[in-house]
């Protein structure tokens, strides 16, 4: 087994200094600072209560201007999802309008949203998203949390491969919507753009500062603070990023415990097997 | 092959088929009777892995095919149409990226222990050729697989390695129109990517019986570097070698577990799930990580052309390696020379791979030159001069003489090196 054990620490060591190699790209870029997330780990889940109440920010706040396309109204209800039955679902769904068409009569037209659609963007395309935005283009919400390549940098990156990090997506985000700032002395904010050290594409950015204490109004006594509404929001959009994430750790871990019993087993066959041999 | 197995069929139905296709004793003779080193060591897995990732490769990418859409409008959200609606598709497809990884990792290990034990030397030229052969069919099929689901760095990674064709004098900008299918990354090129991308890995599994027929016929190398001279030296391959691999198997898919299920995109950049758009070129394009030590080559040359030479002869070099290696000694452990030189290869390839990481600027762009320069020479110079000026120890009789000393093949009083039981 020593042989085994020697391997493996070569391995690791050159492994990940060379596997992890683009998780820090360029040197610079904000500092992400971690914050703990019931989903991280090898055992996280969700919380559903987090996830509801994110929610509830991006369709009262964000959905004006970021969409949300990859996402449909089904996937709510799902097993590892925000937790509504099937009805609440069809009852959200049918609160937006989606278009359809073309009718018989060769017409688009409009209907309420069914479960099975996806969640209606707030503009027709990019241009027209851009017109209304000052230039700056609100990205997409589907994927974000996993579409920002905030650096950790050498040695992190190595420990991550250990320690399964995998939250610099919500971690950057959270910064970001509890970063803005006043400009510091000498440092020019083009109109339009406001400050924040958080940005990952210069320190000024498009949107103005989208939350604030008090401005969603939650049920459940909950704090309503930018620093809450900033992490329910960023949970809500790790969902949306990897709505099968729950499912993925459940699996893996009963993969991880056969493979390690199993691999025990083959081991002292082999052993066994190999008595004899002078080798 | 077939010639190692005493297999006589003894059923009718045997019979009838070995007396018309000796499918049986083929198989029995490779894989069951083949006579095999008793002391091959862990770092031997590796080939056995790498087959079993190939063939773990094309069985979730035929699966991922079914539901993946070649087009420039669609790939993207295909891709996310498997990640969310098909049914663990999530599972196929982070197994099928993180997969590729994992190909890469075994194939560097396996490469490097060719490396150290003198693999390549007569009479195992060919097999190592075709193992070179195989490594570049891999990187091909892997950057076309990159670019499948149409996101930045695919797009942007195509953009950069397909105009790396326009270097070359005269032909050069005929040549990437010809790769692109049209005057810019696009439609075209996704198909032709696609298709290349299917294709491939079938090539591959061809060349790889090739590898394997051709160092069955010299037999194995092992960490003596002796050829076996006995009965006593050798082990059939089953159940010895089939228990041990698939032993050593497994624990590398506990190793491919743990990032396909706890970290599926640590490997992977974020900026891959942007959909790729040619107007916004991302801030820094980077390969996949194991194409980073060919891409630091590739800049630390100032000029476009050379870069592109440099870079693809840091890949030539492997092919007339056996013909560089001057040494008649195979095993690096009765090396003491290149046993050191061994490990600085090691580590200005590991360096070579941070460096391309890293932006093309300062201190970055020295130090991949120092490297690049280092890799070439280790090739070109010192291991040519290695085999005339060092003296080897002594070797051992025979693979049973080294056994019995203690260590695998390992006089006594060497420095400890990685492959000792």
């Amino acid at each position: 087994m020593s042989t085994m054990i020697k391997m493996v620490r070569v391995l690791t060591a050159a492994a990940a200094l060379a596997v992890a190699a683009p998780a820090f790209a360029a040197g610079e870029g904000p500092h992400v600072e971690r914050q703990s997330w019931s989903f991280a780990g090898p055992f996280g889940t969700f919380d559903r209560a987090q996830l509801q109440r994110g929610f509830k920010i991006y369709r009262e706040v964000c959905s004006s201007c970021h969409s949300l396309r990859l996402v449909k109204f089904r996937n709510l209800a799902e097993e590892g999802g925000l937790g509504y039955s099937e009805d609440q679902v069809k009852a959200i769904a049918a609160e937006y309008t989606v278009e359809d068409g073309p009718d018989d009569a060769g017409d688009m037209f409009e209907r309420p949203a069914v479960s099975s659609d996806a969640f209606p963007s707030p503009f027709p395309n990019e241009n027209a998203a851009r017109a209304s935005n000052g230039g700056a283009y609100p990205p997409d919400f589907s994927l974000l949390a996993k579409a920002r390549a905030a650096h950790r940098g050498f040695p992190w990156f190595v420990f991550d491969a250990f320690t399964q990090y995998q939250e610099l997506g919500p971690d950057y985000i959270y910064g970001l919507l509890t970063g803005y700032e006043e400009a510091p002395e000498g440092v020019e904010v083009p109109a339009g753009k406001y400050y924040n050290p958080h940005y990952l594409s210069g320190n000024a950015i498009g949107m103005a500062p989208p939350l604030s204490d008090e401005l969603v109004e939650y049920e459940d006594g909950t704090p309503e603070t930018l620093e809450q509404y900033s992490k329910d929001v960023s949970a809500f959009m790790m969902w949306a990023a990897e709505p099968h994430m729950e499912a993925r750790k459940k699996i893996g871990f009963r993969v991880m415990v056969f493979l390690i019993f199993f691999a025990g087993l083959l081991y002292f066959t082999k052993k066994k097997l190999w008595k004899n041999v002078e080798h | 092959m077939a010639g190692h197995s005493t297999y006589v069929p003894q059923s009718a139905g045997a019979k009838w088929l070995e007396s018309r296709l000796p499918v049986i004793s083929l198989i029995r003779g490779s894989f069951v009777d083949f006579p095999t080193p008793k002391n091959l060591n862990y770092w031997w897995t590796f080939g056995g892995i790498l087959a079993v990732m190939l063939v773990a490769q094309i069985l979730t990418g035929v699966v991922l095919v079914m539901h993946y859409t070649p087009s420039t409008a669609a790939a993207f959200d295909s891709v996310e149409h498997i990640m969310r609606d098909v049914n663990f598709g999530w599972m196929l497809r982070y197994l099928h990226a993180n997969g590729a990884s994992m190909f890469f990792i075994a194939v560097y290990i396996h490469i490097f222990r060719g490396m150290y034990y003198g693999s390549y030397k007569a009479p195992r030229e060919i097999s190592w050729i075709l193992g070179v052969i195989i490594f570049l069919i891999m990187m091909g099929t892997a950057f076309m697989g990159y670019v499948l689901p149409w996101g930045q760095m695919s797009f942007w990674g195509a953009t950069v390695i397909t105009n790396l064709f326009s270097a070359i004098p005269l032909v050069g900008e005929a040549i990437r129109t010809w790769l692109w299918g049209g005057f810019a990354v696009d439609n075209p090129t996704l198909n032709r990517f696609f298709s290349l991308h299917y294709l491939l890995p079938f090539m591959l599994v061809g060349i790889v019986i090739l590898h394997v027929w051709a160092f069955h016929t010299t037999g194995n190398n092992n960490p003596t570097g002796v050829q076996p001279k006995s009965k006593q030296d050798t082990v059939p391959f089953h159940p010895y070698y089939t228990i041990k691999d698939l032993f050593a198997i497994i624990v590398f898919m506990i190793l491919f577990s743990w990032f396909a299920f706890y970290a599926p995109n640590y490997m992977g950049h974020p900026d891959n799930y942007i959909e790729a758009n040619p107007m916004v070129t991302p801030a820094h394009i980077v390969p996949e990580w194991y194409f980073l030590p060919f891409y630091a080559i590739l800049r630390a040359i100032p000029d476009k052309l050379g870069g592109v030479l440099a870079m693809f002869g840091a890949i030539a070099v492997l092919f007339i390696l056996p013909w560089l290696d001057t040494s008649k000694v195979r095993s690096g452990s009765y090396r003491p020379l290149f046993k050191q030189f061994f490990w600085l290869f090691a580590i200005c390839a590991v360096a070579l791979g941070y460096l391309g990481a890293m932006p093309a600027e300062g201190i970055y762009v020295i130090l991949s030159r120092i490297f690049t320069a280092y890799y070439f020479a280790h090739f070109l110079i010192i291991l040519p001069l290695l085999g005339l000026l060092e003296k080897p120890l002594p070797l051992p009789a025979s693979i049973s003489e080294a056994v019995l000393k203690g260590g695998s093949g390992k006089p006594a009083g060497a420095v400890a090196a990685p492959e000792i039981k």
